[in-house]
C-alpha cells in the first residue's frame, strides 16, 4: 500500500474504494466486540466462513468481524447488508439457514428477529428496533460497519476527511475556535470543556506538548471507550491528530487498560495502518505536519484513569495523583503541557470538523451538547451501550430503550457517575440527562455508566460496595482518603452486618466531609458520594439497618433469615436435595423445615423453590417463626390437589 | 526466566525508565510473575531504584510476586456483575477450588483473582479463566467450566 | 525576583514566586501545621494537616499550603471552624494507628483531638512518607520505599540495600514521628539475619 501523499490521492482512493465496493454485494457484518465474542461470536464467524466455502459463495458474499453496535444484551449480533436486516442471539447452528434462506432467497429468519417483550412482535431492520430507534448514533453506529482490523472500511464511510480539511483548510486556532463553538465537554467523567482545555495548552510557551488518549475506562459498569476503541479506532486516531495540530503537539499516547487486551491490539493494528497510508509520522498528507503516537498499557489501578495518575503511570512510576493547582494542560506529562481526554470525547472530533460546531449544538442541552453513549447495564432488560441526545430523560432511556426492569421487580434507583457518582431514585426520573442536573441531584455524569437496581437490592450495601472499590484502588498517599475510607468501610460493613450503632450516620457524614474537603485528589473528594446520595434518598433503609436490624431489601446476609411457609410446602424435596450445607429437614410429604442454625444464606432453595410454590421466604428484622410441630408436618394425600 | 530473555524485553522497549511498567507487563505476560532476580536486573539496566520496582510491582494489580497458577480465574465484582449475583458465584468458586481470592492451590493449578471491571458489563456476572471470557454465569454454569480444565 | 503580595490571617506578606503558602506564611511568622513536610525535601502534600482557606477570583477552596504556590492578591486564611474540624479530624484518623506520637499529641492538644475515637489499628505507621523520601532524594540509597496502594499501603526495607547502607547510616530514624520506621527495620534484619547454626542431634 503505497503512502497517501496529498489530500487529493486521498480523495482518489476513496473514491477508488467506494467504485470497488458494489452496494448490492450481500455483506454479513457480525459484531466482534469483546461482549459477543464471550456470547460465541467467532464460532459463529467461523461457521459463516465454512459455509460460505462449502456454497462456493466467498467471492460473492462479503463477510466480517465488525466493531461492537452496543446491544450486548442479545448478542451474537448478526447485520446482512444492504438490506440491514438484523438477526440476535445467533448461534453457529444458524448459519446455514442464514444463508440459504436470507443471501440466496432474500427472505428472512423470523425466529431469529427482534422481539418487543411486551406485544410479541418482531422486528426485522436494524433501525426499527426499539433498542436503536430512540438513540442517535452519530458516534457508535459506525461500528458494525467496520472491521475495526483493516483501515479501507474507515474511510470507505468518509474517514481522515476532517484531517485533511483542517490540515489543508483550516489554522490551528480555526480548529480551537470550532472545537470550543461545539461546546464538547469531555466525555470521561469532569465534563470540563475541551476546548478550553485544548486552548490553555495552545497557550503554553513550552515547545514540546503532548496529546493523551484516556482509555482507563476504571468505572466498573462502563464499557463504552472499550467498543470504541474496539469497534473504531480510527476515529479516535483521527480525531487525535486534528488535537494535536490544535495545540502544536508532535507526541501522543493512548493509555489503555491491559484488562482491555482486543482494544490494545485493534488500535496497535490501527497505528500501524495509520502510519503506513501517511496519516500518522513525517509529513501527514504532505502538509508538513509531523505526528506520532505511541501505545502504554495499564497494569490494573483504577485510580490510574484520574489524569495526573494516568501522566505519573506514563512516566514508569507508580499512579499517585498530583495536587492539580496548576493544571496539567500547563505542566503535565514530564511538566509539559498535556491535553488528556477521554476517548468518546477525542471520537466527537472528526464529526465537530465534518459537520460543523453549529450541527452539533442542534443536539443536547444549554449547558451539554451533542450526545453521549450510556453503559446501560444491571437490572434491565436490555443491556448494552446507548448513544443519546444529552437532554433525553433518564425515564427515556431505562423505559424505551432499556426495555424496563425484568423479572416483574420494581425499579429502586439507577446509579450514574461510577465510584464518583450517586443513585437516582424513582421520583427524579424525569430528570433531562446532563452534566449539570446529574451533579444537582447529587450524582454526576461520570463516564456514563448506568446501573439499574431493582427492589431486591440494598442500598447500604450500595454504598459498602463502593466504599470497598475505592479503599482497594485508592493510592493511599493522603490520609483523609486513605483513612476516612478505611473507618467509613468499617462503620457500613458493621451496618450491613446488623451492628449498627447511634451515631453511625453522623459519623459518616463527618468523615465523608473531610474527604470532599481535603483529599488530595478527586478519587478521594467524591469517594463519599454513593454514601451521601444513597443517605439523602434511601435513608430509612440505613436507619432499618441501624434500629432494627432490618434489610429492607431481603438482600444483606447477617439480617436475613430464610424460611419455608408451611403452608405452602408441598414437600417436593427439590430445596432439600440442592442445600449445599445440608440444612433443611424433611421428606416426602414431610414438610420442609430450614435448621437456622446451618443455613448460610447462600439462597439457593429460595431460587430453587418452583415460582408455582413460591415457599420460601426471606425474613428480615423478625423473629423466624419456629418450626411447626412434626406430627402437624405430614401432608395427608387427600388435601393436595392435582 | 534467564536475565537473557529480561535483557531482550528491555532493549524492545529501548531501555527507557519511562518503560518500566511496559516491561513488567511483558515479563509478567510471558512468566506468569516477576521474579525477585528479574526485578534485580531491570533495576540496574533501566537505572531505577528497586523500591520504585517494588512500589510498582505491588501497586499494580497484574502484577505478581509470587508464581501463579496455570489456570487463572479472574471474576469481575465490577457494580454490574455485583448487581447481578457476582458475590455467590465468588463463594461457589471458593468452594469448588478451596482458595480465597489472591491465592494459588497448592498444586500451582488455579489462581483466583476478583477484577474490578472487565468491561464486559452487559454479559454480567463475568467470569475469565485463561483470558477467555465467560458471561451470564451462575453457580452451575460456573462449576462446568472449572471441572473441565 | 518577582515579588508576590498576599493576604494570610489579614497579614499583608510579599513572597517570591514559585514558593508555596507555607513557605510563605513562615516568613510572616505564622506557623501551619505539617507533619509531612521537611525543608530538605520536595513537597508531599499527603498528610494534609496544613490545609487552610483561599480566596481567589472570588472563589473559596481548601488546599494543601504545602505544595499550593502563592499568587497575587491570594487571601489565605490558617484558622478558621472548617480548617479546625477538618485537622480534629485527620488528627484522629491518624491517632488510631499512632497514639503516643508524641508531634501528634500535641496537636491533638490545640485541636481538641481524641485519641480514641476510632479502634486502635495494627499500624504505627502514619505515611508521613519522610523516611521514603529522605532515602531517596537526601542520602540517595533508596533502601526504603512503599508497597501496595489504598488501606494496604506501608514502608517496607530492601533486604539487601538495608544489611549494606542502614547500620552505619539511621538518618531516617529520628525523622519518623511514630516508631513504625524503627519497628519496619528490626523486623527487616529480623527476617533477613542469617539461619542459626543447626542443633546438633540430641
Amino acid at each position: 500500500m503505497a503512502r497517501i501523499n496529498s489530500p487529493e490521492e486521498l480523495e482518489q482512493f476513496r473514491k477508488e474504494l467506494l467504485s470497488t465496493r458494489d452496494p448490492s454485494t450481500p455483506c454479513i457484518s457480525v459484531c466482534a466486540g469483546a461482549g459477543c465474542l464471550a456470547s460465541g461470536a467467532a464460532e459463529v464467524i467461523a461457521a459463516f466462513r465454512t459455509e460460505l466455502e462449502t456454497q462456493g459463495l466467498t467471492a460473492r458474499v462479503q463477510i466480517k468481524g465488525t466493531g461492537c453496535p452496543g446491544f450486548c444484551e442479545r448478542g451474537p449480533v448478526v447485520v446482512i447488508y444492504p438490506e440491514e436486516i438484523c438477526y440476535l442471539q445467533v448461534k453457529p447452528e444458524d448459519v446455514p439457514e442464514i444463508i440459504s434462506q436470507t443471501i440466496k432467497e432474500k427472505k428472512v429468519v423470523e425466529r431469529l428477529l427482534y422481539v418487543e417483550p411486551s406485544t410479541g412482535e418482531k422486528t426485522t431492520y436494524e433501525s426499527d428496533i426499539p433498542f436503536y430507534k430512540h438513540q442517535k448514533r452519530h458516534i457508535i453506529g459506525s461500528n458494525i460497519k467496520i472491521d475495526p482490523k483493516t483501515i479501507d472500511d474507515y474511510l470507505f464511510i468518509g474517514g481522515y476527511s476532517a484531517l485533511a480539511k483542517v490540515l489543508f483548510g483550516m489554522t490551528p486556532e480555526a480548529v480551537l475556535e470550532e472545537v470550543k463553538k461545539s461546546n464538547l465537554r469531555g466525555r470521561g467523567g469532569g465534563g470540563f470543556p475541551a476546548g478550553r482545555k485544548w486552548e490553555g495548552s495552545r497557550d503554553a510557551p513550552e515547545e514540546i506538548k503532548y496529546v493523551i488518549v484516556n482509555a482507563d475506562e476504571g468505572d466498573p459498569g462502563a464499557f463504552m471507550d472499550r467498543a470504541l476503541l474496539e469497534g473504531n479506532p480510527h476515529s479516535i486516531l483521527e480525531g487525535l491528530i486534528i488535537g494535536a495540530y490544535a495545540i502544536g503537539s508532535h507526541e501522543g499516547y493512548v493509555y489503555v487498560r491491559q484488562e482491555y487486551p482486543l482494544a490494545v491490539e485493534n488500535i496497535t493494528l490501527a497505528i500501524e495502518r495509520a502510519e503506513a497510508y501517511g496519516f500518522l509520522g513525517k509529513d501527514i498528507l504532505g502538509s508538513g505536519f509531523d505526528f506520532t503516537v505511541m501505545v502504554h498499557q495499564g497494569a490494573g489501578a483504577f485510580v490510574c484513569g484520574e489524569s495526573t495518575a494516568l501522566m505519573t503511570a506514563l512516566e514508569g512510576r507508580p499512579g499517585e495523583p498530583r495536587p492539580k493547582y496548576i493544571r496539567s494542560n500547563v505542566k503535565g506529562l514530564w511538566d509539559r503541557p498535556s491535553v488528556l481526554n477521554n476517548v468518546e470525547t477525542w471520537a466527537n472530533v472528526p464529526l465537530i470538523i465534518n459537520r460543523g460546531a453549529d450541527w452539533f449544538t442542534q443536539f443536547g442541552t444549554e449547558g451539554s451538547k451533542g450526545t453521549k453513549i450510556f453503559s446501560l447495564v444491571g437490572k434491565i432488560a436490555n443491556t448494552g451501550l446507548v448513544e443519546v441526545p444529552m437532554g433525553i430523560t433518564l425515564r427515556d432511556i431505562i423505559h424505551k430503550i432499556g426495555g424496563g426492569i425484568p423479572g416483574g421487580k420494581k425499579f429502586k434507583a439507577v446509579q450514574t457517575g461510577g465510584p464518583s457518582g450517586g443513585c437516582i431514585p424513582e421520583s427524579l426520573l424525569d430528570l433531562e440527562v446532563g452534566f449539570d442536573e446529574l451533579s444537582k441531584v447529587g450524582s454526576m455524569m461520570g463516564s456514563g455508566g448506568m446501573i439499574v437496581m431493582d427492589e431486591d437490592t440494598c442500598m447500604v450495601d450500595v454504598a459498602r460496595y463502593f466504599l470497598n472499590f475505592l479503599t482497594d484502588e485508592s493510592c493511599g498517599k493522603c490520609v483523609p482518603c486513605r483513612e476516612g475510607m478505611r473507618q467509613m468501610l468499617k462503620v457500613l460493613t458493621n451496618i450491613t452486618q446488623g451492628k449498627g450503632k447511634a451515631g453511625d450516620i453522623e459519623l459518616l457524614q463527618e468523615l465523608s466531609e473531610v474527604a470532599k474537603d481535603a483529599s488530595l485528589c478527586a478519587l478521594g473528594q467524591s469517594a463519599p458520594n454513593p454514601f451521601l446520595s444513597t443517605l439523602q434518598y434511601f435513608r430509612d433503609e440505613y436507619e432499618a439497618h441501624i434500629q432494627e436490624r432490618r434489610c429492607p431489601a431481603l438482600s444483606c446476609k447477617e439480617l436475613i433469615s430464610f424460611y419455608i411457609d408451611p403452608l405452602k410446602c408441598t414437600a417436593c424435596m427439590i430445596c432439600l436435595r440442592q442445600c449445599p450445607s445440608d440444612a433443611i429437614i424433611g421428606g416426602k410429604r414431610q414438610v420442609h423445615v430450614v435448621v437456622q442454625e446451618k443455613c448460610t444464606k447462600c439462597g439457593t432453595c429460595f431460587d430453587a423453590c418452583p415460582s408455582r410454590f413460591g415457599a420460601v421466604m426471606k425474613l428480615s428484622g423478625e423473629p423466624v417463626p419456629p418450626p411447626i410441630p412434626e406430627e402437624d408436618r405430614m401432608i395427608a394425600r387427600e388435601s393436595k390437589q392435582k | 526466566m534467564e536475565n537473557g530473555r529480561v535483557d531482550q524485553i528491555i532493549d524492545k522497549h529501548h531501555c527507557e525508565a519511562s518503560s518500566l511498567i511496559q516491561v513488567l507487563l511483558e515479563i509478567q505476560s510471558e512468566n506468569h510473575w516477576l521474579p525477585t532476580a528479574a526485578l534485580k536486573r531491570i533495576s540496574e539496566r533501566l537505572q531505577v531504584p528497586l523500591t520504585r520496582i517494588q512500589h510498582i510491582a505491588t501497586f499494580y494489580k497484574a502484577f505478581s510476586l509470587v508464581p501463579k497458577g496455570r489456570h487463572e480465574i479472574h471474576l469481575c465484582m465490577g457494580t454490574a456483575c455485583h448487581v447481578r449475583g457476582a458475590p455467590r458465584l465468588l463463594d461457589t468458586i471458593q468452594d469448588l477450588i478451596g482458595i480465597k481470592p489472591g491465592e494459588t492451590d497448592l498444586d500451582l493449578k488455579f489462581s483466583l483473582e476478583t477484577v474490578n471491571c472487565l468491561g464486559c458489563c452487559a454479559l454480567g456476572p463475568v467470569m475469565e479463566v485463561d483470558g477467555k471470557a465467560h458471561g451470564k454465569m451462575g453457580p452451575a454454569m460456573t462449576a462446568d467450566v472449572l471441572k473441565k480444565l | 525576583m518577582n515579588q508576590i503580595r498576599l493576604q494570610i490571617d489579614g497579614k499583608t506578606v510579599y513572597a517570591t514566586e514559585g514558593m508555596t503558602l507555607v513557605a510563605a506564611a513562615q516568613t510572616a511568622g505564622i506557623d501551619i501545621p505539617t507533619l509531612c513536610h521537611h525543608e530538605q525535601l520536595e513537597p508531599y502534600g499527603g498528610c494534609r494537616i496544613c490545609t487552610v482557606e483561599v480566596d481567589l477570583r472570588g472563589w473559596t477552596r481548601l488546599v494543601a499550603a504545602c505544595v499550593y504556590p502563592v499568587a497575587p492578591d491570594l487571601v489565605v486564611r490558617t484558622r478558621s471552624a472548617k480548617i479546625d474540624k477538618t485537622r480534629k479530624m485527620i488528627l484522629e484518623l491518624l491517632l488510631a494507628h499512632a497514639p503516643d506520637a508524641w508531634e501528634l499529641q500535641a496537636l491533638a492538644k490545640e485541636y481538641g483531638a481524641d485519641r480514641d475515637r476510632f479502634e486502635q489499628e495494627a499500624s504505627f505507621c502514619i505515611h508521613c512518607g519522610l523516611c521514603v523520601r529522605y532515602c531517596d532524594e537526601v542520602i540517595k540509597k533508596n533502601a526504603v520505599g512503599f508497597v501496595d496502594r489504598g488501606t494496604r499501603r506501608e514502608i517496607s526495607f530492601i533486604p539487601e540495600i538495608a544489611a549494606k547502607e542502614c547500620w552505619n547510616c539511621k538518618a531516617c530514624f529520628p525523622l519518623c514521628p511514630t516508631s513504625a520506621l524503627q519497628a519496619a527495620y528490626v523486623l527487616c534484619q529480623a527476617l533477613n539475619a542469617p539461619p542459626p547454626p543447626s542443633l546438633p542431634p540430641e
